[in-house]
């Protein structure tokens, strides 16, 4: 389980997590919804140390994090082992063909061979329907494709987590549904996800446990039961997407 | 004509093969490797580790004073330093040797920047992409950054190396037998400027036309995962 306990995130005098405590289950499927600009991202990315919180504490495991304190470089690499990120716009490296996207970081960082790595990012591809394109560059192959192989490439690192910042928020709808199916996939074979989302059918569909984060603090912490059908007025505004609040500032 | 041109050509060629080229080539590789080591001291951020950190910012404070003085300063006049004050401050150096510092410190110290500017184009999103598959900064560089900022450093560099081609003639002004010297050296006998002084000016034209050729090569090899090249 990874569990972050209050932690706070400043930008300048802009709190963007305020104190905020939160567990993500193993195995499981963590959808993390709210509006724009809440800190969702904020949270998944202090998760994998792209973001350093000015408090709290990371327990990941065995591993034990104090963000205040300097992160050793042995720290940091395990709790990023564990993980595998997914980012919005895929951020494949355009200067590697696809199959070198996924065989790179295990040959390179984990030490394993080139022939172990590429069979296995062949048999990645072809799980999500793109052998076909292993030679080719990422420039040549449309969003959709694209994602999928980035989420070829951190499936190929062995994470316990694979955390996904608005994986399909830059595709259209037809591209996104090729991405969903994957990971709706994965999170059947009991891969642990943390998912950032503004898809709410996705959400409900894939979801195991639900955190709504807002202004920096968390809303709801619970099952998307719950949070679809027996929610908070603010939740259900949010939901059914007429939050117009006069008192926001 | 006809004949001028036959009889002073070889002396030309000549100069071209000894001096120009030689002296262009050996000056840009040796500011190549200065500019990449410039540009990395100020690009890379030392970690907190303050044995590393200090000696970093002295290093990057070197670099950032190095590349104001060259940039400042007329080439002419930092060729001039060299060669003519130094032994004053009792270094003595050939022209040769003067020359390669001079043209080496000048293009370093214009490449530096390019080269920076082309690592700060590589977005911030394929560092954090590289991070969280645990590559080191250095294996970053290497692997992920440098390859896709060559791309973007080439046409630029191009310029400063064809810049450089026509800059050593310059080195004629510390005795250097290079080829604008010798086409004044023909012309103060066979009194034909106009000739002589568009020879070799077609004789640079040629060269750098191979460069730029030898640029649109590299640009090709370097740029094939960019959309719409050909693979």
């Amino acid at each position: 389980m990874i569990s972050v306990k209050n932690i706070i995130k400043k930008y300048g005098s802009k709190e963007v997590l305020k104190n905020l405590s939160v567990d993500f289950p193993d195995g499981k499927t963590t959808v993390i919804l709210g509006p724009s600009g809440s800190g969702k991202s904020t949270l998944l990315r202090s998760l994998d140390l792209l973001v350093r919180p000015e408090s709290g504490t990371l327990s990941f495991g065995d591993l034990k994090l104090d963000y205040a304190q300097p992160v050793s470089k042995k720290l940091s690499f395990d709790v990023r082992k564990k993980t595998s990120m997914v980012f919005q716009n895929w951020n494949l490296f355009p200067n590697l063909t696809v199959l070198q996207n996924i065989t790179t970081a295990p040959e390179t960082v984990l030490g394993k061979s080139k022939e172990e790595t590429e069979a296995k990012a062949k048999k990645l591809l072809s799980q999500v329907g793109l052998a076909e394109y292993a030679d080719r560059y990422p420039s040549q192959l449309s969003g959709g494709q694209q994602q999928r192989i980035s989420i070829c490439r951190a499936l190929a690192m062995d994470p316990e987590y694979i955390l996904l910042d608005e994986p399909t928020s830059a595709l259209d709808p037809e591209l996104e549904n090729q991405v969903l199916l994957i990971l709706e996939d994965l999170s059947k074979m009991g891969q642990a996800m943390i998912i950032v989302t503004h898809n709410m059918e996705f959400a409900r569909s894939v979801a195991d446990k639900i955190v709504f984060v807002e202004d920096g603090d968390i809303l709801f912490d619970g099952t998307p039961d719950q949070f679809f059908n027996h929610s908070t007025t603010r939740i259900k505004d949010f939901l059914s997407g007429i939050t117009f609040n006069d008192d926001a500032k | 004509m006809w004949h001028i041109i036959i009889t002073s050509l070889p002396a030309m060629l000549t100069a071209m093969i000894q001096y120009t080229i030689p002296l262009a080539v050996v000056s840009f590789i040796f500011g190549l490797i200065l500019a990449v080591l410039t540009a990395l001291i100020k690009f890379i951020e030392p970690s907190e580790n303050k044995l590393i950190k200090y000696p970093w910012l002295v290093l990057r404070a070197i670099a950032n004073f190095y590349v104001w003085l060259f940039r400042s300063t007329p080439l002419l006049v930092q060729l001039f330093i060299i060669f003519f004050g130094l032994p004053s401050a009792g270094i003595q150096l050939s022209p040769f040797i003067a020359a390669v510092i001079g043209f080496s410190l000048n293009t370093g110290a214009y490449a530096s920047e390019t080269i920076r500017s082309a690592l700060l184009s590589v977005p911030q999103d394929q560092w954090d992409a590289a991070f969280t598959l645990n590559f080191t900064t250095r294996q970053t560089l290497t692997k992920i950054v440098l390859p896709q900022a060559v791309r973007i450093a080439l046409p630029p560099l191009s310029n400063s190396f064809i810049g450089l081609v026509k800059d050593t003639s310059l080195a004629s002004s510390i005795t250097i037998l290079e080829m604008f010297q010798v086409s004044q050296q023909i012309t103060a006998k066979n009194f034909e400027p106009l000739l002589m002084y568009s020879l070799a000016a077609f004789l640079y034209a040629v060269i750098c036309s191979l460069l730029t050729l030898l640029q649109h090569y590299l640009e090709r090899r370097t740029s094939k995962y960019v959309k719409g090249s050909e693979a």
